[in-house]
């Protein structure tokens, strides 16, 4: 057999946990070699990140315990290495970068010491160790580079951050990099930067990438090959465009075909109506921050509509000033041509039913410390003419049941819950008002992809059953693409393009829309590789 | 950062006065201190001679205006006990309390982060078992009892250690060995916990996938992260020490400013009194500045 | 999918006895909340049974050393200068000393937790000068404080309770109003104000029992803190005073003794340290016990796994 650069064979890793032993990883087995970029793809609690943990010596052990199995460092076996030894290949043979690089990057130190840090520890000199930290942030694109070195991780933005990581990853020419959900935090156009710069490094040192993600988009975008785990095992694996193309599997097939993005857009309404709510020159200040200037929107009832941008767009704090979270500077928000902003508190305490909100994440929108019968019903302590008490423990098993679970998950907490179980929970507690406007503050952006489409799933019905209208926020463009009617794209606190969903997605006016579009990840690799061209065309756009 | 410190020197100013116009007020309400200077067969001149001079004739509110006008001229007024100026007498009985919060609080800090660090590499080892079961004690156990046994053991039992003075470099043994161990348990406790915080932060793991050894991880990378909660516990410790270790330095007969204090209350030497609150809130107010000056030292996030 | 997948759910108990298996799990905390029951008994019932006995002077047992059965089993651990059993006034003392501890720190946790949500959920002026007012007493020495107005006052339990009280609340003012500071902006506080809860609705419902469990944590650690200052108090002779008891003043009145009847001195200074250490032990376990993301640890722990 050929000898592979690094090669993980019938790996096992379990767990001891308080619920017993958890099998992380069986039996995985793949390889990399040089010049080559190796995805594993699989969504949380899949294991994906397990095997390459192992390769680091990151799994605490105990609780963590390597059953099986071998790790070939160019024929050796890594796992039979004392510790000192593996200590010798982290960083210098092989180099690791994080989702998260501002947790990931130690705050109390300077960029170019945490740089310079990794060629010291590998033996080289201050001086050579400080020059080399120069060139590399000159390399991965970080301004002023002089400067640079004697600033701290927090001044940084969160791009230039995962730049810094790649170059402390690079300090010793490694000839792996493994990049754990390397662009999950970022928005759409860092992204498409930092997988770029990515391919650029690969493409003069000749390392092997091995890159570890959620997203098929990304695995479109960079990797030669992928590795599809479900269930702490690999149910597929082969080139990354014909496992797109000609899924074996059926997880792999349900992954590909959960992906957004695909689906038919919904058709122009008639918006002749009266609005359900419309929004006017809504301004806020946060300090010297302008979040937003002057932004109008339009929502008809039963009507979705989607409002796109990314981060420090204004789109949450729009979603908060519809809501009276924060009251706007300036503006006004009528809802079916009453003013909130000027209402008396009473009226607006009777509105409140009316307009209800989904959070971005679950685990933070639900208190943790009541039971999610008390979660519900606690619509109905406050609003005491909707249903009667006697009636309240019928209509939260009623409410279970339509967000797909089950009567009897009453009585427990959400931290008994996953993170979807946990969004259906908050989706209940919003029905629960009978509301007719309901706010998604990217309501699904912290779920994996699977969980992501039943949720939609579950919202679409719901907005047939009872003619709900929705203001979906979000930061990704394909998630909104088979659901919204209508899509408003906002940058820097303005609206910069607006229009009914195949309008935006087909001929996009904007190029700021344009350019979002173009750095979108598409899960089919095909679909990427004409898009890099199209962006490399957009590749200045005016900030 | 000036704008910062003038802040709190108002702030702390601020309090500082109302504190000396309470003990003021509140300390004359005690009573009379010539009784208990004069013997008992004084006659009423003699005892109308010593108010007159001392000025306690006068209504409370023109004694405070008097006392007023002599702190803004420097004045602190005299120790009617040992006939001083009142600013000597606690500042001498400062200097030995300072000495003695420096030493303890320097040993402790030294010791309770390298022990706590240590424990928190490995948690539910032996050495951390050990150091959780001492520190818990250290934490839970009452000075003055520690004191005392201390002595009966050391001092009365084996004549290894004098009890009390502070003549020689064996006189400190004792004060600080007691004094050091209740800050240390705590202290032990908070480095434990925040460190075993940080050793499972994501900057620890990425170090450790740059191969970074296991000393600097934990006293480079680790430690510095960890040390901000625990210099405001060794600040408050500190404090403690520093506002006079009261039941220490009177069982140990230290002439501290802890001593002096009680010692001044029970005799009504007032001017002592709030001479003795002045330095050691002035001595406080410094202190905290330090532990700020530490914080953006350590953290860079930190500027004020 | 893994969207469906529960936790397992253990079995519908009494909470009375759900709590007590989860400190039966931690062995030293359980061994400290026995003792603590222990100490809480002496001082409901202590002065009732025993105040007589550890009254009555007794000239043929005056300082007689301890586990001598001798005179009877009161005097296990030997008696006082005036031949009082020890054992007798160590559970008579309890009450004072538990309800000086307990009454300083209700009274401190109960203002300084009103004081703290609103200082923290108000935006207003008042809570300024709330914070101010912390920060006079966190300057004061407390313990001089204390001594100052003790002998000004007179030294009775009522003022012993109030000067400890005053010189803790700042501890609770404080954590309380970080947490409501942190939990105000959390998105279920926001989630409860999109359904129009009133501002004592999300005070009372939703923040003050995220705060409770910390709040409860640091009494059972202040309640420690208190009783050693009221023993240091009471050492210093400007605490309780003779003829009410409390273990801090039964060290202070057994110093004169130390080198012929160490006993006197010893053995309530016992009775404060486990007193103090079950506390510290069941603060850690309380911590645990009351965060409801944590109770797993607790609550598998009786079952052996893997």
């Amino acid at each position: 057999m050929a000898k592979h650069l690094l090669e993980v064979r019938d790996l096992s890793v379990e767990f001891h946990t308080a619920a017993g032993t958890v099998q992380a990883v069986q039996n995985v087995s793949w390889h990399l070699d040089r010049g080559e970029t190796l995805a594993i793809l699989g969504e949380s609690g899949s294991g994906k990140s397990v095997s390459a943990s192992a390769v680091m010596n990151l799994i605490d052990m105990p609780p963590g315990r390597i059953t099986n199995g071998q790790i070939l460092l160019n024929g050796q076996d890594m796992l039979a290495m004392g510790a000192e030894q593996r200590r010798r290949i982290n960083g210098a043979k092989i180099a690791m970068i994080f989702q998260d690089p501002l947790a990931h990057l130690n705050p109390v130190y300077s960029v170019g010491w945490q740089i310079a840090e990794m060629v010291t520890t590998h033996g080289g000199s201050r001086g050579r160790a400080r020059a080399r930290a120069l060139e590399l942030l000159r390399r991965v694109g970080i301004p002023e580079p002089e400067a640079a070195m004697f600033r701290y991780p927090h001044q940084f933005s969160g791009g230039q951050r995962q730049r810094l990581m790649i170059a402390m990853a690079l300090a010793c020419k490694p000839d792996i990099l493994i990049a754990d959900e390397p662009t999950t935090a970022l928005d759409v156009t860092v992204q498409a930067q930092v997988l770029e710069l990515l391919e650029e490094l690969q493409a003069e040192t000749g390392m092997g990438i091995l890159i570890i993600t959620h997203d098929l988009g990304v695995v479109a975008e960079i990797a030669d090959r992928v590795v599809v785990m479900n269930g702490g095992r690999i149910v597929e694996t082969g080139r990354a465009a014909e496992v797109y193309a000609n899924p074996q599997n059926a997880y792999t097939r349900k992954l590909i075909d959960a992906a957004p993005g695909k689906g038919a857009m919904p058709e122009e309404r008639d918006r002749s109506d009266q609005p359900l709510l419309r929004a006017e020159g809504l301004e806020k200040h946060y300090g010297a921050f302008h979040a937003l200037k002057g932004v109008d929107l339009t929502i008809m009832p039963g009507e979705t509509v989607a409002v796109v941008g990314e981060s420090g767009s204004g789109k949450s704090t729009l979603a908060r000033a519809i809501l009276r979270l924060d009251d706007p500077d300036a503006g006004k928000v009528l809802y079916r041509g009453n003013d909130l902003m000027t209402m008396p508190p009473r009226e607006l305490f009777g509105l409140r039913r009316d307009l209800q909100m989904v959070f971005q994440d679950p685990t933070q929108s639900l208190n943790p410390r009541m039971t999610v019968f008390q979660l519900i019903s606690e619509a109905w302590v406050i609003h005491r003419d909707i249903l009667p008490r006697a009636r309240w423990k019928d209509r939260v098993a009623e409410l279970l049941t339509k967000v797909g679970l089950r009567p009897e998950h009453a009585a427990r907490y959400p931290h008994q819950f996953s993170g979807g179980q946990r969004q259906r929970i908050a989706i209940a507690r919003a029905l629960a008002m009978e509301p007719k406007l309901i706010v998604c503050d990217e309501a699904v952006s912290a779920l994996d992809v699977s969980i992501q489409a039943q949720v939609i799933q579950l919202l679409d019905g719901l907005r047939r059953e009872f003619g709900l209208s929705y203001l979906f926020i979000a930061h990704d463009l394909p998630v909104v693409r088979d659901f919204a009617d209508r899509v408003v794209v906002m940058r820097q606190g303005r609206v910069v393009e607006e229009g009914p969903v195949r309008r935006i997605f087909e001929s996009p006016r904007d190029p700021y829309t344009q350019a979002l579009l173009a750095a979108s990840l598409d899960p089919d690799p095909a679909v990427q590789a004409a898009r890099r061209i199209a962006r490399e065309a957009l590749e200045t756009i005016p900030a | 950062m000036q704008s910062f410190i003038g802040k709190r020197a108002l702030a702390s100013a601020v309090s500082l006065v109302g504190l000396v116009i309470l003990v003021f007020f509140l300390s004359r309400l005690t009573g009379d201190p010539t009784n208990l200077y004069l013997p008992l067969d004084a006659t009423t001149e003699m005892r109308e001679q010593f108010r007159e001079l001392h000025g306690f004739n006068d209504p409370l509110v023109v004694q405070f205006g008097r006392y007023v006008g002599d702190l803004v001229r420097g004045d602190f007024g005299d120790s009617i006990r040992q006939a001083r100026p009142a600013m000597e007498v606690v500042l001498q009985a400062f200097g030995w309390t300072l000495r003695l919060a420096v030493i303890t609080m320097t040993l402790v800090a030294i010791a309770a982060v390298v022990i706590g660090s240590l424990a928190a590499f490995r948690v539910g080892g032996i050495f951390d078992r050990i150091a959780t079961f001492f520190s818990l004690i250290g934490a839970s156990a009452p000075d003055f009892w520690i004191a005392i046994v201390a002595i009966v053991v050391f001092a009365v039992n084996l004549h290894w250690l004098p009890t009390s003075g502070t003549g020689t470099a064996l006189h400190w043994v004792l004060p600080v060995a007691v004094l050091f161990i209740r800050p240390f348990g705590l202290i032990l406790q908070v480095v434990r916990g925040s460190m075993i915080s940080v050793l499972s932060s994501a900057y620890v793991k990425t170090a450790r996938a740059k191969g970074v050894r296991a000393r600097p991880i934990i006293f480079v990378h680790a430690l510095r992260n960890a040390m901000l909660p625990v210099i405001t516990v060794i600040g408050d410790q500190a404090a403690a020490i520093l506002n006079g270790a009261v039941v220490i330095e009177t069982i140990f007969g230290f002439p501290g400013i802890g001593k002096l204090m009680i010692d001044s209350i029970l005799l009504r030497d007032f001017s002592v009194v709030l001479a003795a609150i002045m330095v050691s809130a002035l001595a406080i107010f410094v202190m905290n500045l330090l532990i700020d000056l530490a914080y953006a030292a350590l953290d860079p996030r930190i500027r004020y | 999918m893994s969207d469906t997948r529960t936790l397992t759910e253990p079995k519908e108990r009494g909470a009375a006895s759900r709590w007590l298996k989860m400190l039966w799990v931690d062995k030293p905390a359980f061994c400290a909340a026995l003792f603590l029951l222990i100490v809480v008994l002496c001082a409901l019932f202590g002065p009732m049974l025993m105040g007589d006995m550890a009254t009555r002077q007794n000239l043929r047992g005056r300082n007689a050393p301890p586990f001598d059965l001798a005179q009877g089993w009161a005097y296990v651990l030997g008696a006082d200068a005036l031949g009082r059993p020890l054992l007798a006034r160590i559970a008579v003392a309890a009450q004072n000393t538990i309800m000086v501890a307990a009454g300083a720190v209700l009274g401190s946790a109960v203002i300084g937790c009103a004081l703290g949500l609103v200082a923290g959920y108000s935006r207003k002026r008042a809570a300024q000068w709330i914070m101010r007012l912390g920060d006079v007493i966190m300057s004061f020495p407390s313990l001089l404080l204390a001594v100052i107005v003790l002998y000004m006052l007179e030294p009775s339990v009522a003022n012993i309770v109030l000067v400890l009280a005053i010189t803790r609340i700042p501890v609770y003012l404080r954590t309380t109003r970080a947490e409501v500071l942190e939990i105000r902006e959390r998105m279920f506080v926001s989630a409860a104000r999109v359904m129009g809860a009133s501002d004592r609705r999300i005070v009372f419902r939703h923040i003050l029992p995220v705060v409770l469990p910390t709040l409860v944590t640091i009494a059972t650690l202040d309640f420690a803190f208190v009783m050693l200052a009221e023993s240091s108090l009471s050492f210093l002779g400007i605490g309780i005073q003779a003829p009410e008891i409390t273990w801090g003043l039964m060290v202070s009145q057994g110093r004169q003794y130390l080198t012929t009847a160490w006993w006197l001195s010893f053995w309530p200074g016992l009775a404060i340290i486990l007193t103090t250490l079950s506390l510290n032990l069941l603060s850690n376990w309380l911590r645990i016990a009351l965060d409801p993301a944590q109770r797993w640890r607790l609550e598998m722990g009786g079952r052996r796994n893997g």
